[in-house]
């Protein structure tokens, strides 16, 4: 029995602000003090609040360190862990109120939350099974194949209401149902797991497969049992190294447990899992091309039909879900349809989990119930803008959705509404944007993306995203007309209504919620030659007030393209000449402004 | 990817291809190998070579073109060697909104080097990716495997002397 078990997040944020170097100094620590046998130093998956990293939780208390450095660790042993005071200036501040330590989950950023996807995130180590199996781990696929039949588990998905989190919102138990129905010529299945996780600024995926891997394992063995399938393949990032090694521990822990392998629970039902490395291709997030590349091929989508759930994987029915929809399916055989379907929307049911990232205070990633509006989830749990800026947008869906302009702040959210308002739920990025983001330029930059990963099969997307990002790069250096945004958008419009995948069908969705909300910036850039958010460095012009000028010349001296030179005037009060920019010969490049103590130098 | 063509003699050696043939002896029954082993291939010779695609494609007796489609469909493939230092900037949409296009562009001005090439000395190279996962430390880069988060433009120099 330990006295005290220390947390010390592993996650891939933690582990990349140095949380390797707080467990070793812990341990070395503890171990000077003697306290071997009486502390424990567990790793565990990611906490969600990236922000404040590297954190480290003490138990029983729950006192929350954040940011913990190395050097802070001895007082920490020594005050804590020995005598048992709370060292409270390495306390995460929200916590504090005088002299009392509030438990983490009273602060903002935990309070609204509710977790089912993310429940042992940060609270098991995810490299040990007997902590999943503590945690009701596997009591699910033990219910599932000693009392149920492979319907009656699809019947329990589908009253649960679970769509896929991956971002097109499909029915899950509908899919388990075809998968079982359509083909029954006693021939494989399969069961894949989409952990190939391309939406850049999206992370919710990565910290289940760190936290928490063996749900996902359960969740698939359920899966293979309810479709009839016996091999399951997870489809997972390379760029994941933490989230690949803890899988492949998981996998070979649920060997060596029977909990995969030949006949599991006695039961009869043999399942088995093989892990797939992406290798960094964005398209592969759709169904047929993730088969494909699975398949050991260009990873390129097919035409559908035929659906995987008759021609998938090796051309044999297959089920393709998304991380956290897995992360869920043992929660519901456990808990019930009614539990779950109780949570959420009329039409999406139980929670979502956001990685929330840009211009917000508390960047992380946040689990709550469907229908939570967006200024809770942007306000209160991400506590705002921060540096006293004001909001401009928020981006959801990554490069298939849309910006969210404040007017529409108090929508709730689930798959439905967001549509509705020209965004889509997607794998749950979702970027806060102030007023320094120029919404053309975050347009052309989810362009950029699209036709870098576009993957050539089919020509509207191919060709049509190429002209896109053309003309939106014409906008952004002031060369456009404005007949060149309605031609934009007629285009937005073919490119949606012919590509072939889901890649290009929403590939013009930054583009058309941006101008549908934000035409007055396009406007800006077209007709006024002017990037109101001072980003678009072709239309920026910088200038020196020559009063504020005091003549000391570092900003000449920082210039590389030597534009900037003393002029005759002397400001008053001042000793030497004030200086001048060259606007013909001016790069943009912006050094002057920072170099300047007096803030003389100013853009536009 | 640069188009530019690769001018770097191929200098494997017979170790490296004994372990590839092994890593393709043990692989080549299971169904849908080929990325597998590519991924192995390129961790022993950090890169993938025409010769070592020319391998591969005569071991598992399929066309150069089949091997050839995949290492240039995948970005994780390079054709090309990587530096002794691999920088890597974060372009993902939260590290993007928080002014990683900046530290890119002013990194090519450092190193004289576009995105996806090496320096003469074949000390850096310099690539973009999508997202490591670290986005509450945005704007984020790695080098090799040192994460450097939170950066401004100002950080630059001092992190890339550390290298020097």
């Amino acid at each position: 029995m330990y006295r005290s078990h220390v947390l010390v997040c592993g996650g891939t944020g933690c582990t990349s602000s140095g949380s390797q170097q707080i467990q070793d100094a812990l341990k070395s620590e503890i171990a000077k003090a003697g306290l071997e046998n009486e502390i424990a130093v567990v790793q565990t998956g990611c906490h969600g609040l990236c922000a404040l990293g590297p954190i480290m939780i003490v138990y029983p208390e729950g006192t929350f360190y954040s940011m913990v450095k190395p050097e802070y660790i001895p007082e920490i042993v020594s005050e804590h862990l020995v005598k048992g005071r709370v060292v409270k200036k390495y306390v995460y501040d929200e916590t504090v109120s005088g002299d009392e330590i509030k438990p983490i989950t009273e602060t903002d950023f935990y309070k609204k939350q509710y977790r089912v996807a993310l429940r042992n995130c940060g609270v098991i180590n995810p490299e040990n099974i007997e902590e999943y199996i503590a945690t009701d781990g596997y009591a699910a696929l033990g219910k599932v194949l000693t009392e149920m039949t492979p319907e009656q588990v699809i019947d329990v998905v589908l009253a649960s209401g679970l769509r896929g989190r991956g971002g097109a919102g499909f029915p899950t138990g509908r899919k388990w149902q075809m998968a079982r129905n359509l083909v029954q010529d006693g021939g494989p299945k399969y069961v894949c797991c989409n952990a190939d996780e391309g939406d850049p600024g999206a992370f919710m995926d990565r910290s289940v497969l760190e936290g928490d891997p063996h749900a996902v394992l359960e969740a698939m063995a359920i899966a293979g049992y309810a479709i009839g399938a016996n091999q399951g393949f997870i489809y997972v990032r390379a760029e994941y190294p933490i989230a690949v090694e803890r899988l492949q521990i998981a996998i070979k822990q649920a060997h060596e447990y029977g909990l995969l392998g030949k006949n599991i629970f006695g039961s009869g039902f043999d399942f088995d899992i093989d892990l797939r490395l992406g290798a960094g291709a964005f398209v592969c997030g759709e169904e047929t091309a993730l088969m494909t590349s699975i398949e050991g091929n260009r990873g390129e989508p097919r035409p559908r039909p035929p659906f995987p759930a008759v021609k998938g994987l090796f051309d044999r029915p297959t089920i393709l879900n998304n991380v956290e929809t897995y992360a869920n399916v043992a929660q519901i055989i456990l808990k019930g349809a009614d539990w779950f379907a109780g949570m959420g929307t009329e039409k999406s049911k139980g929670t979502k989990v956001f990685a929330l990232g840009g211009k917000i205070k508390n960047t992380g990633l946040v689990e709550v119930p469907m229908g939570t509006t967006l200024r809770e989830i942007v306000e209160e749990i991400g506590g705002g803008v921060p540096n006293g800026k004001k909001f401009k947008a928020a981006q959801t869906g990554g490069p298939s959705g849309g910006c969210i302009p404040p007017e529409h702040l108090d929508v709730p959210i689930d798959y439905d509404n967001l549509l509705a308002i020209g965004s889509m739920m997607g794998s749950g990025g979702l970027i806060v944007m102030d007023e320094d983001n120029c919404m053309v330029d975050i347009a052309k930059f989810f362009l950029e993306f699209t036709v870098d990963e576009s993957c050539g099969k089919c020509t509207p997307c191919r060709i049509g995203t190429k002209r896109l990002y053309e003309m939106l790069d014409k906008i952004t250096k002031g060369k456009a007309t404005l007949a060149d945004l309605d031609k934009m958008e007629e285009l937005c419009y073919y490119i949606k209504a012919n590509a072939l995948c889901g890649l290009g069908q929403t590939a013009p969705n930054p583009v058309l919620s941006t101008l549908r909300y934000f035409r007055d910036e396009y406007i800006a850039h077209v007709v006024d030659k002017k990037c109101p958010a001072g980003v678009c460095k072709s239309l920026l012009s910088f200038t020196i007030d020559q009063d504020k000028c005091k003549g000391c010349s570092m900003c000449a001296r920082q210039c590389a393209a030597n534009a900037i030179e003393r002029t005759d005037y002397i400001a008053p009060g001042n000793k030497l000449a004030s200086f001048a920019i060259d606007s013909a010969k001016c790069v943009k490049c912006g050094a002057c402004m920072s170099t300047c103590k007096f803030k003389a130098i100013s853009k536009q | 990817m640069s188009s530019k063509i690769c001018s770097v003699p191929f200098k494997g050696t017979k170790e490296q291809e004994a372990q590839l043939k092994a890593i393709i002896d043990s692989l080549r029954d299971q169904r849908g190998c080929l990325m597998p082993i590519m991924q192995k291939a390129q961790g022993i010779y950090g890169y993938l070579p025409i010769e070592v695609q020319t391998f591969i494609a005569d071991e598992l007796n399929i066309p150069l073109e089949k091997v050839y489609g995949v290492a240039t469909f995948y970005s994780q493939f390079s054709l090309y060697p990587k530096g002794e230092y691999k920088i890597s900037v974060c372009l993902g949409t939260a590290c993007y909104v928080k002014g990683s296009g900046d530290v890119y562009e002013k990194l090519m001005e450092k190193l004289g080097i576009a995105g996806g090439e090496c320096t003469a000395d074949g000390k850096f190279s310099l690539d973009a990716c999508r997202c490591i996962g670290a986005c509450g430390l945005a704007p984020v880069m790695t080098i090799n495997d040192d994460v450097y988060g939170k950066l401004t433009v100002d950080k630059l120099d001092e992190i890339l002397a550390k290298y020097n």
